[in-house]
């Protein structure tokens, strides 16, 4: 128990939980804002293995790192794109388009480097972001800028969703969009955006891995992170800083494990610490089960002019 | 500028089986791009694949080899999407399947029963069908019971599965011959399935899938559970009205596409690779989520999805060491086909409209 | 004579084989309160659905404010001073009456939303017209009277100068309606013009200027509310119908079958309350009044797919199980209102959905299989006997017409799979909720032909439904509901056409009391 405390005290520890929890921070964030609109997300696995590719691979070609950020974030955009074209024009199942793209976006990734790099046995490298001792607060300073732009996507999309038009706009489609109809605001116009948006930060959350946390592209990155951040988001409630804690209390269990494990204090095999994250995230949705308040209109398919 | 969706008057038949078919090549051609992107010659690339997948017996036995665990995960996933419960677990289900029947018929088929092999196979199968049917159960009954959506807890299940088989071939499970490389025990030599042509992998597992295919089939067309999992699937409230028991129904496809995955685990494991290991499976689960969809949900039509994909995946296998585009080729002609299926079919049933 | 503020001219609007408008021509005067009237099915909703954008009209033109109004079109309405407080509220529960009142009017473009200005104009709206509400309460947290509030301020924040309102005093309690017609005057007051729909007479006479009656999609009346009365309304409303209603009084009216004694189920707008009823072999008991009023609930009940709260159902003596497929074992034949969500699976083929409901029992199954050959001649009966035209046995029940479909389920349910010609083997209960909605004259004729020749045989008979000329010909008693309530079952000489509008509609009945 005492070392428990120890391990809690060290600075080492916060720093691990921070790093771990953001790309499940901007995952959660991209999901929240496509359910929030009433459509259901599942490409963001896929979309997070586009996005560690493309970014890393726009680097690797030599572009600076935001640009490979930023050019993660459009390949996501594009994916949203997709989505958005087969649920929201063409009122196709929620869930089969989710994982088509998931499954397409994660074999093109794959395609697309063995294609790149045809014969390499260790991954090759790009340098990644530095951390950030610029900024004199600690744990953060040990943390890449992707890392801050994360912490500052949730207070600028709750600002964006509670305090704009176009954020009620949102969430009035989320809930009734028969009401936004009547009211003069283009379901289809506002959905579309908002799975486009949210995809582009999924398609950051996958570029931290591959320019943050890791430096290359390795296959199985993503490791399901994508599911759980679409658990996240009910537990969260879909508000974005119940997100952030939901990330954040996820990556302190990941974190601990990890310690446990490396310690070495337990005679538990490793992979039941590796299990912890997915037996939390199932716990969690059971959890807010009963009392979830979905966004009234997720996964229901709209066709204007059908009452 | 927006558009719109109109239901089309009538709808046709041949439309309706052309509407794969187009997608299929539709999907051929955009791959092009990527094969060009890969420096290679388009043509002879589609031959290759073709070639590899069909061109020859042994070509052929080895996609049938493929073909077998996804005829199983295909139907396991056609089973549970008629009744509208949407089993994304399947890949999890073939894992412990497998684990079960190394189980039953490697240990304790070694060192504990004293049974006819023909009774220690029957054995095995059961367990098998029994792992996959109870790691169903639980999502199936947290939906029914607490309105959890299904897709993100098996979904989540599939990763703790496989960190559980790997414990598995770390500790209890593990092979004592194999000298540190993580597999399993061996299952008996004699409950292994036996080989349909010689000299290839091709086993007899392919028999007993097409018969469960056959089953599975006549099980939804000409029995009253399978009308109770249509109707349910269909329009549950009038299914309802009608007296069907939904959640029963529910429950019990649960676990009947379940024990399906699961048994691909163990055909998997009798037939093919005689232990469990961590990469038996390159997916299957997944897979025959493409190929239900592809399949329109329909059991036969599995068989033919199954036996299409196999061949591209075995295919590329093939060209890949000849021409040196990757195998994941495979996997995107794969993935979009089923966007480009869903699409065509939707259009033989709606006409867009642009404004 | 003042220009018109509202000008609808030859508007006709058909959905498949119903005309739902047929050539209406109405005016609103500035500072008038027009009542539109009619009964269930008449058109109104789909006249101002029309109006408002939500639907486009096949034919006619609106001219508003003297310029011609873009048709389907919500945005050009709402621009034209038009507003509409919807029947079914258009609301979102998870968010505050403010978000739901300002959804909309601010520029999506534009970076910050301006509350404080918000909160003020709403302020300023409300205190002109009287409405109090809290604006930053949840919608999910409001009453039904005040969520008609906040959709009457919707439409006047925006500025709306002509006010369309739904039957707005369907889901409000008299006190609430008195408090709306304050309300009215007030906006009247204010100098805009309004659109009130309803089927309650009183009310329209207290509180209309004119009143428009339609009856069956046309415009049959107008007038001045000072210069009508509720019974000329009622006529209107009802009309009268070609042929009197051919009398076909029960003969042999034998044992009650079911009864119902203060049975209480559901809850809200549908909810029964302390039903009371008896339901005679060879007989028929029709059940009038508007739909919503706590019918649903009752037919389900006798269904089999909800279960009451209080008091006690018996079914040939013994209490009544409350699941289909005994019910349907015992003799219980159910047309339930809702044919394409409810009736049959419209994706399975003709002849499955034909034996849906015996399909568990060994009528149809043989252990786990189905008994193909015998559910297939049998649905083939069906098909034969009740004339189910659409392409046969093997066509997915989707693509029946709305009255093939009912006979479908009317076969289902009257066709016993043991029955031939020498032993008829009539239910002993029949269920039948508007088993003639949306059906054209010659299968309306045909399916109470079925119902009267099932009540000669020895039926007991429930027939519940919103067309009154049906529960006039039908109904060897007849009972109203309104409001969850149900009234007692008197026989149908006790009953007079105009009697029976003023209860459908609320008032007081003396004769029947």
């Amino acid at each position: 128990m005492i070392e428990l405390f120890d391990m809690l005290a060290q600075p080492d520890f916060w720093i691990a939980v921070l790093r771990i929890a953001t790309p499940l921070i901007l995952g959660t964030l991209g999901v929240l804002l496509c359910e929030r609109a009433g459509v259901l997300n599942l490409g963001i696995e896929g979309i997070m293995v586009a996005g560690a590719f493309a970014g890393w691979l726009a680097v690797y070609g030599g572009a600076p790192l935001w640009a490979g950020v930023a050019v993660a974030a459009a390949i996501g955009a594009v994916f949203g794109l997709l989505h958005a074209f087969l649920t929201v024009g063409l009122a196709l199942s929620q869930h089969v388009s989710g994982l088509g793209i998931t499954l397409l976006a994660t074999a093109l990734s794959y395609y697309g480097y063995r294609v790149s790099f045809p014969k390499v046995s260790t991954p090759p490298t790009v340098t990644p972001f530095a951390n950030m001792d610029w900024l004199g607060i600690p744990i953060l300073a040990q943390q890449t800028p992707l890392t801050l732009l994360a912490l500052l996507l949730v207070p600028i999309l709750g600002y964006v969703l509670y305090r704009t038009p176009v954020g009620l706009a949102i969430r009035m489609v989320g809930e009734n969009p028969a009401a936004a109809e009547g009211q003069g605001v283009s379901v289809a116009f506002v959905r579309t955006g908002a799975i486009v948006a949210g995809s582009a930060v999924m398609g950051i959350a996958g570029a931290f891995l591959t320019l943050s946390a890791f430096n290359a592209f390795f296959f199985n990155m993503v490791n399901g992170r994508g599911w759980i951040c679409v658990a996240l988001v009910v537990f969260a409630s879909w508000r974005p800083g119940k997100a952030l804690l939901g990330a954040l209390l996820f990556a302190f269990f990941d974190a601990l494990q990890l310690r446990l494990q490396q310690s070495g204090g337990s005679t538990l095999p490793y992979q039941m610490y590796l299990m912890l994250p997915y037996v939390l995230s199932i716990v969690a949705l059971v959890l807010v089960a009963r009392k979830a308040s979905y966004p009234q209109a997720l996964m229901k398919p709209y066709r204007k002019g059908e009452r | 500028m927006s558009m719109r969706l109109e239901k089309r008057a009538t709808g046709s038949a041949a439309a309706l089986l052309l509407a794969p078919i187009g997608a299929v090549l539709f999907t051929l051609l955009v791959s092009s791009v990527l094969v060009w992107w890969a420096g290679a010659a388009v043509t002879q690339t589609y031959g290759l694949l073709l070639k590899g997948g069909f061109g020859s017996v042994f070509a052929l036995s080895e996609t049938l080899t493929r073909a077998i665990p996804l005829i199983l995960t295909g139907l396991a996933v056609t089973v549970a999407f008629k009744a509208r419960l949407f089993n994304i677990g399947a890949e999890g289900q073939l894992y412990v399947g497998a684990l079960a029947a190394v189980a039953v018929g490697g240990m304790h088929g070694g060192s504990g029963f004293d049974l006819p092999p023909m009774m220690l196979f029957a054995l095995m199968l059961l367990a098998s069908s029994l792992a996959g049917a109870l790691l169903l159960l639980g999502p199936a009954l947290l939906r029914a019971r607490m309105g959890v959506d299904e897709v993100v807890t098996t979904l989540l299940l599939n990763f703790i599965v496989l960190l559980f088989v790997s414990m598995m071939l770390d500790g209890p499970m593990k092979d004592p011959t194999a000298m540190g490389w993580p597999q399993s025990v061996a299952l008996l030599g004699d409950l292994e399935l036996s080989k349909l042509v010689s000299q290839t992998r091709l086993h007899s597992g392919l028999i007993g899938a097409c018969v469960l295919a056959l089953l599975v089939w006549a099980m939804l067309k000409y029995t009253v559970f399978g009308f109770d999992i249509r109707a349910v699937g269909a329009n549950a409230r009038a299914a309802a009205f009608a007296g069907v028991p939904v959640t029963r129904t529910v429950v019990l496809t649960a676990m009947l596409s379940g024990a399906l995955a699961g048994l691909a685990g163990a055909v998997e494991v009798a037939g093919r690779t005689s232990y469990v290991t961590l990469d038996m499976s390159p997916g299957y689960g997944y897979t025959g989520i493409v190929i239900a969809m592809l399949a329109a949900l329909h059991p036969l039509g599995v068989v033919a999805a199954s036996v299409f994909v196999a061949g591209m995946l075995v295919g590329a296998d093939s060209m890949s060491r000849a021409v040196g585009v990757p195998t994941f080729i495979a996997d995107v002609i794969v993935a979009a086909s089923l966007i480009a299926v869903l699409v065509a079919t939707l259009l033989t049933q709606y006409r867009v409209r642009w404004k | 004579m003042t220009d018109p503020v509202l000008q609808l001219t030859h508007i006709t609007k058909r959905f498949g084989p119903l005309v739902a408008n047929d050539d209406i021509s109405l005016q609103l005067h500035a500072g008038e309160v027009l009542a539109l009237l009619g009964e269930n099915g008449a058109g109104k909703s789909t006249l101002v659905s029309i109006l408002f954008g939500h639907y486009l009209a096949d034919a006619g033109r609106i001219t508003v404010f003297g310029r011609p109004l873009e048709p389907g079109d919500p945005k050009a309405a709402l621009a034209a001073g038009i507003g509409m407080v919807h029947q079914h509220f258009t609301l979102a529960d998870n968010l505050t009456v403010l978000e739901n009142i300002m959804m909309g009017s601010e520029s999506l473009w534009q970076v910050f939303t301006n509350r404080r200005a918000a909160q003020m104009r709403l302020r300023d709206v409300a205190q002109r017209f009287g409405l109090q509400v809290d604006a930053n309460a949840l919608i999910g947290s409001l009453s039904v009277g005040e969520r008609q509030r906040v959709e009457i301020l919707k439409a006047l924040y925006r500025g709306a100068r002509i006010l369309i309102l739904d039957e707005p005093t369907a889901v409000l309690t008299p006190g609430e309606s008195e408090a709306l017609f304050d309300v009215l005057a007030q906006m009247v007051a204010q100098g805009l013009s309004i659109i009130f729909i309803s089927h309650k007479l009183a009310e329209v006479l207290r509180v209309s200027h004119r009143v428009a009656v339609l009856r069956g999609g046309k415009l049959v009346a107008q007038a001045a509310a000072a210069s009508t009365t509720q019974e000329q309304l009622a006529q209107w409303m009802v009309g009268h119908t070609v042929d009197p209603p051919r009398a076909r009084p029960a003969r042999n009216v034998g044992e009650p079958v079911c009864t119902l004694d203060a049975v209480s189920a559901g809850q809200g707008r549908e909810r029964l309350e302390q039903a009371s009823l008896e339901l005679r072999a060879g007989e028929i008991v029709a059940i009038a009044g508007v739909s919503g009023n706590g019918q649903t609930t009752l037919a389900e009940l006798l269904c089999g797919t909800r279960k009451a709260s209080s008091g006690a159902l018996r079914l040939l003596g013994e209490p009544m199980p409350d699941r289909p497929a005994q019910l349907v074992a015992m003799g219980v034949a159910r047309i339930p209102e809702d044919r394409h969500a409810v009736g049959v699976v419209g994706d399975l083929p003709v002849w499955e959905n034909a034996v849906s409901e015996r399909l568990h029992s060994s009528v149809f199954s043989r252990g786990p299989w189905i008994r193909r050959r015998k559910a297939r001649e049998h649905a083939q009966r069906v098909i034969t006997t009740f004339d189910v035209r659409g392409g046969g046995a093997a066509v997915a029940a989707r693509a029946l017409s709305g009255g093939n479909m009912q006979k479908l389920i009317l076969g289902r349910a009257l066709l016993h799979p043991d029955s031939d010609d020498t032993n008829r083997m009539p239910p002993r209960l029949i269920i039948a909720h508007q088993p003639s909605w949306g059906l054209d004259i010659g299968a309306v004729g045909y399916v109470q032909d079925q119902l009267i020749a099932a009540r000669d045989a020895g039926a007991a008979v429930l027939l519940i439904s919103d067309d009154l000329d049906e529960v006039l010909a039908m109904g060897d008693r007849i009972a109203v509901m309104h409001a969850g309530h149900l009234s007692e079952a008197l026989p149908a000489g006790q009953w007079s056409r105009e009697t029976i509008g003023l209860a459908m509609a609320g008032a007081p009945n003396e004769a029947a009391a």
